[in-house]
């Protein structure tokens, strides 16, 4: 094995003899190179002694039957191998005899590693990919890449410090040192050796930034209390969280393993790590997608529909919403978990949103299917605009995260125009209204509406009203077309709410206003584009 | 649940013949309620009323004086400023542009007070028998 040297033959042996898998003693040689991690696992362990026997061989020492390992784990001689594992007096274990490690080796090249519990073992092998394709081809996702997340138990920081230990006294005899950040992680060697055989079997590459990630946790329950001295060593790197399971998570430990000195966790740790009985089991593979986000503008035409579903205290005010009525339908096309729903501004229930619409954007979490060419996009808003008269969509489309930014833009820099038909307790004239046509700019002090005032802080807004366009319709009611800047409150600009917003109709009038019903005719934002539909 | 505090309709200054000489909202040494400062959406700052709280004392042209009582249990939002530069709003739109004060009740609290509240009908009524109890008598 042309990347291990000299200085890693007493490493090699080592670790051999404590049943460290060959990947793992290539980890802790520092051995960089992806190939070797992908060769199969029977060639590495003959590598291995290949390399070892290169040395020994001066020794005169009866060679082992190295050429048919059995497959099958043996258990026959692992308890001769028990007093020698189990070295709990604080002294790192010292190279054992030769013909120990015959023994030793003969069994050990198949025990489950007592450092990464099978990962870099059985976990490496094709079953194992089979089941996790499986799985993703059972969940039905969309998507043109993968990103694999693989999730350790704490107890594997707690067996690699171990070794690590182990490795760094071996070369200090030998006058080198070793950090921890010269080794080869242990999901970084997983990856090397999983992705491409992920990526064969999916037909897609793995890429860092995909969107669609599978995630596999691992746990291995037999070792979960191996970390459990940690918390006594290092009390205060282990807080009880509200939330978790168990205090002991995987940055705790790390966290404890790198305050813990040397000679504290030897107390506490056997050097080497005892083998484990059983393999690590992987019960959580899961797939995820990213979210995708669809936009567009609404026409609202009923006075009975809320933006957001109105519910208090469990029960249901009114039936449906903009938005449920919107999304229902896009949940099922994108087939997706849940979503957000955001929009630029809002209406009363009892306001109508008519000309462009109002933009509005859907955030559709954990989507199965994420493809949607323009023509199915027309299709999805056919679908929604035919399945209720009480709104109405338009320009839908598939937009980026950073698009909702600025739809955010428009509720708050951009003007709306509205249509408020108007009630006066005196009677008008033509030339009572006409006047109004004439104000431009006008500078209204709104206090915080009374109606919104229990949840809202009491402030006073300064609004613009831009222009104003009057159409009389009888002694009593005339109709107002009026321009404003974002965030005005037009009911209260009509009936003055308590002489809180000044001036209003009612005093300009010098009369008792009110507002009888409300449209937006139009939100000025150019956002998102149109289309042509 | 937002409540309006105003001048009931058979309150003395509503009834003709009098004037407004003046709205006093400093109605002790250490308390104004001008000074009522609200901050945030739970009204933090806020001056707590209960029902016998004065909001304010009005004095009318013939020498007497009016205290406002609260009637009502909450954090007092705000006072309307506008009767003191204007008094005559107070008699003329009692209901709306002159009213006296805004109180925010306790979330819990909100159905019980609006339950000890008349209704209109039930006010015209305790107005009636009062009419008909002084004239019998």
């Amino acid at each position: 094995m042309s990347s291990l040297t000299e200085k890693d033959r007493p490493i090699v042996q080592l670790l051999l003899n404590a049943g460290t898998c060959p990947r793992c003693i290539l980890r802790f040689c520092c051995v960089g190179s992806q190939a070797l991690y992908r060769r199969p696992y029977k060639d590495l362990v003959k590598d291995l002694k290949e390399f070892l026997k290169n040395n020994q061989e001066k020794e005169d020492t009866a060679c082992f039957d190295v050429v048919d390992l059995p497959c099958k784990r043996l258990r026959l001689e692992h308890t001769e191998k028990g007093p020698d594992d189990m070295n709990h007096n604080g002294a790192l274990q010292q190279i054992p005899s030769v013909s120990d490690g015959i023994t030793a080796m003969g069994n050990s090249a198949v025990e489950v590693c007592n450092v990464c519990l099978g990962i870099l073992q059985e976990f490496c092998e094709a079953d194992f990919v089979k089941k996790v394709c499986q799985k993703v081809n059972s969940a039905d996702y969309q998507f043109t890449s993968f990103v694999l997340s693989v999730s350790l138990p704490p107890q594997l920081s707690v067996r690699e410090h171990a070794v690590w230990l182990l490795a760094k006294q071996e070369l200090r005899k030998l006058g080198l040192s070793l950090a921890k950040d010269d080794l080869v992680q242990l999901k970084e060697a997983y990856k090397w050796i999983i992705h491409p055989q992920l990526s064969e079997e999916l037909g897609v590459p793995a890429d860092g930034k995909s969107l669609f990630e599978v995630s596999v946790v691992f746990a291995h329950p037999e070792t979960e209390e191996e970390c459990h001295f940690l918390a006594t060593a290092c009390p205060d790197c282990f807080k009880p969280a509200k939330n978790k399971q168990s205090v002991f998570t995987r940055m705790a430990v790390i966290k404890a393993l790198e305050k813990i000195k040397e000679e504290d966790f030897l107390k506490h740790f056997p050097c080497p790590p005892s083998l484990p009985k059983n393999l690590c089991v992987a019960p959580e593979i899961q797939c995820s997608n990213g979210a995708v986000f669809v936009a567009g503008r609404y026409n609202k035409y009923s006075r009975n529909l809320p933006q957001t579903p109105w519910i208090i205290d469990g029960e249901r005010k009114l039936e449906s919403s903009v938005e449920e009525l919107i999304s229902e339908h896009l949940m099922a096309g994108f087939k997706a978990d849940s979503f957000n729903f955001s929009s630029s501004g809002r209406e009363d229930v009892d306001v109508r949103t008519l000309g462009n619409g109002r933009p509005f954007a859907i955030e559709l979490v954990n989507p199965r299917r994420i493809h949607f060419t323009a023509e199915e996009m027309k299709g999805l808003q056919q679908t929604i605009n035919n399945s209720s008269d009480k709104i109405r969509v338009r320009d839908l489309q598939l937009v980026t995260r950073s698009a909702i930014g600025r739809m955010k833009e428009g509720e708050e820099e951009k003007t709306k125009t509205y249509s408020a038909l108007i009630w006066t307790d005196k009677a008008i004239q033509r030339e009572d209204i006409a006047f109004l046509d004439d104000i431009k700019e006008l500078k209204l002090d709104q206090k915080t509406p009374l109606r919104v005032l229990h949840r809202r802080p009491l402030a006073v807004r300064c609004r613009i009203i831009h222009t104003m366009k009057s159409e009389y319709i009888d002694e009593h009611h005339f109709r107002l077309h009026l321009k404003t800047q974002a965030g005005t409150y037009i009911k209260e600009f009509v009936h003055g709410d308590f002489g809180r917003t000044k001036p209003n109709i009612g005093s300009l009038l010098n009369r008792t206003a009110d507002i009888l019903e409300l449209d937006v005719e139009s939100v000025d934002v150019d956002w998102p584009p149109a289309l042509d539909n | 649940r937002i409540c309006v505090i105003t001048l009931a309709e058979a309150h003395p200054l509503l009834q003709s013949g009098k004037t407004i000489t003046s709205v006093n909202y400093q109605i002790s040494a250490n308390c104004s309620r001008l000074q009522n400062k609200v901050s945030g959406k739970s009204k933090r700052g806020a001056q707590f009323l209960t029902e016998l709280a004065p909001l304010c004392r009005i004095s009318s042209s013939d020498g007497e004086e009016y205290t406002i009582y609260s009637c009502i249990r909450g954090r007092l939002i705000e006072v309307n400023e506008n009767i003191l530069s204007n008094p005559a709003i107070l008699q003329e739109k009692p209901s709306t542009e002159g009213y006296i004060a805004v109180v925010l009740p306790k979330f819990e609290e909100s159905k019980h007070i609006t339950e000890g509240l008349l209704t209109q009908k039930e006010y015209e009524e305790v107005l009636l028998r009062r009419l008909n109890s002084s004239s019998g008598s």
